[in-house]
């Protein structure tokens, strides 16, 4: 059974079509990724899915819900992080999971989450002082509190820093490890490749080409360019270099933990 | 279903956060007492006190013109200041930024004992009312002498009875004043800013994610208001009653405007911020709503001083009807009047709250 259904799906804003009839299907326990420009839809299509925004036309199932008929019981199952994932500024990590607890009305192990999206060094420092991809993790942190069986990430990582980067992408394979599925919505060709289990491109509101990364580069790589890389990356480097956390914005930020 | 569990949970995070924050707490709780000490030291005493008046005597140490003084002392309106006549008159108003004088020309006793007219000067601006007064004042010294001149016997005399038990003094009107500028202010510049943000950082999106409902959400905003709007009232109350000798009366019939303004303002607040296309374009909203309400519903100044189109746009302002309110309870004891006001302020408050309700967007379509 799928997680997610998608059948010709449509949303126009005015004139603009930002998603022209496309469809996919996410099967359970995968890692999906809508891969495409700034622009392409995938924000609208992904909060189409979430039940925030209504659809124009088309079939939408999100783990057997109609997302915008039944938003309730699916939120209830679902874990979301939008784009540039703001809080709440005077509040820890730790007292924002158990805001989202009492929320959701669940008992949750804030320090257990914590450490799952590898924020227990800040587990009380203000939500405001915290650097950018400290902040995304807060938002995986809170999508974690109601144990759902599917995630939505609306591009987690653009803006952060490598290791931030490196950071969620391991909470991600954590959660995929644990048979969860996800949603992922990125410009980064290479975070698609690294986690994704299929891929669709999307342009202009339309679905280009979708499959597995080895499929789609086998399908349209010119064959010279497509190599395989035996060598750690610069980017592999210098995230062993600098280590995990990055020692210059988590020092920063120990130095202005609040009381 | 409303859930008190998540309004406390909600209540908790937003309250520890404005804490913390420390600006909301200044300009909710310390600024009101700053502006009631500001205004109350401005204005106290000064107006209900005599009215400062130089006067040069010319006419000696003549038995009439003493007596004339004495009399004009004895009207307990002015404090005399006493002028040689060496000095030039006018210049010496000028040098002592005096506003009122009065001079009695030399041989003022004789022409009185001879019949012969004589005319005291007054000195002043004709337009500004403490002139009236000393004007006023001097003229019924002025006609007491005539008549005594020709032994006549007052038949007409005036007796004044006041209108109102007390007579309320500046700080009265201050106290419920103020207490109606923080139920406005605090909230509504908190809401609108809040709403505006919480929407362009999708914060509303991803709390619709969670069971919490946009009414309970506003509802623990209401809370929260509710309280920092009662300690305001306490410390407004203490300052006032305590330091600046305010004649107000506490009774519970005040808690009605205490819930309502609050309830009133974080929906008003809300609602301009949620149906605002900015944050930008909300503080502007904001502003506009908020300033003829602070300014012209009696927070400063007794509507009733005010020219009566003024009263007539005050009659519109919902912060009218809690300022008016408070002032029925805490100075009249006039509580049908009262009650009025509270009837306007459950329509008001409930057409706002449910109008902010139904503009809040939790999601969109």
């Amino acid at each position: 059974m799928s997680a997610i259904e998608v059948d010709s799906l449509r949303k126009a804003y005015g004139s603009l079509n930002a998603v022209d009839s496309i469809s996919f299907a996410v099967n359970k326990g995968e890692v999906f990724s809508l891969l495409g420009p700034n622009g392409a839809g995938k924000t609208t299509t992904i909060e189409i899915l979430e039940g925030l925004r209504e659809r124009d036309a088309g079939d939408v199932k999100v783990l057997g819900f109609d997302p915008w008929k039944s938003g309730n019981q699916l939120h209830e199952k679902i874990g979301v992080i939008p784009q540039g994932f703001k809080f709440v500024d005077y509040a820890t990590p730790k007292e924002a999971i158990r805001y989202y607890a009492t929320l959701f009305g669940v008992k949750a192990d804030a320090d257990a989450i914590l450490r799952e999206v590898i924020l227990e060094d800040s587990a009380n420092v203000y939500f405001s002082r915290l650097s950018g991809g400290q902040k995304q993790k807060v938002g995986l942190a809170l999508a974690l509190v109601n144990d759902p069986e599917l995630f939505f990430l609306d591009e987690p990582t653009t803006g952060l820093d490598p290791q931030a980067r490196r950071a969620v992408w391991e909470v991600i394979r954590n959660l995929k490890s644990e048979g969860r599925s996800v949603l992922l919505t990125t410009h980064y060709l290479e975070e698609a490749e690294e986690l994704a289990d299929r891929v669709a491109i999307m342009n202009k509101g339309k679905i280009i080409t979708s499959g597995t990364p080895a499929e789609i580069i086998e399908r349209y790589g010119s064959g010279e360019k497509v190599m395989v890389r035996q060598r750690e990356s610069l980017e592999d480097v210098f995230v062993k270099l600098i280590g995990r956390e990055g020692s210059g914005a988590d020092a920063g930020i120990s130095g202005a933990r609040s009381p | 279903m409303i859930s008190l569990r998540r309004i406390k949970a909600d209540l908790t995070i937003f309250g520890r956060g404005y804490l913390r924050s420390r600006v909301g707490l200044f300009f909710s709780l310390i600024f009101p007492v700053i502006l009631i000490l500001m205004f109350g030291a401005i204005f106290s005493g000064n107006g209900s006190g005599p009215i400062p008046v130089y006067i040069q005597n010319n006419d000696g140490a003549s038995q009439v013109s003493t007596g004339f003084i004495s009399a004009l002392n004895a009207t307990n309106t002015m404090q005399i200041t006493l002028v040689v006549s060496s000095e030039n008159f006018s210049q010496y108003l000028n040098s002592h930024s005096a506003t009122s004088g009065i001079v009695i020309p030399s041989g003022f006793g004789e022409s009185f004992a001879a019949g012969n007219p004589v005319n005291v000067t007054i000195y002043g601006n004709p337009t500004s009312s403490t002139n009236g007064i000393v004007a006023g004042v001097t003229s019924a010294v002025v006609n007491e002498f005539n008549l005594q001149r020709v032994h006549g016997t007052p038949v007409i005399g005036v007796k004044q009875q006041s209108l109102v038990s007390k007579s309320y003094k500046y700080i009265d009107y201050l106290v419920p004043g103020l207490i109606g500028f923080s139920v406005l202010t605090s909230p509504m510049f908190a809401l609108v800013n809040i709403s505006s943000q919480y929407k362009r950082d999708k914060v509303f999106k991803q709390l619709s994610l969670t069971p919490l409902t946009k009414t309970e959400w506003l509802l623990s905003k209401i809370t929260w208001y509710v309280a920092l709007t009662i300690i305001s009232f306490l410390l407004m109350t203490a300052i006032g009653i305590g330091l600046l000798g305010a004649h107000i009366a506490l009774s519970l019939e005040i808690l009605p405007f205490l819930l309502l303004g609050p309830f009133l303002f974080v929906s008003l607040g809300m609602l301009v911020g949620t149906v605002s296309k900015s944050v930008e374009s909300a503080a502007v909203v904001g502003n506009l709503v908020t300033f003829p309400m602070m300014f012209l519903s009696g927070t400063f100044f007794p509507v009733s001083t005010m020219p009566a189109y003024l009263q007539t746009i005050a009659h519109v302002l919902p912060l009218f009807y809690v300022i008016d309110g408070l002032n029925n309870v805490m100075l009249y004891g006039n509580f049908g009047a009262a009650l009025v006001d509270v009837g306007v302020l459950v329509v008001l408050s409930v057409i706002v709250f449910a109008l902010a309700v139904r503009f809040f967007k939790w999601r969109e379509d």
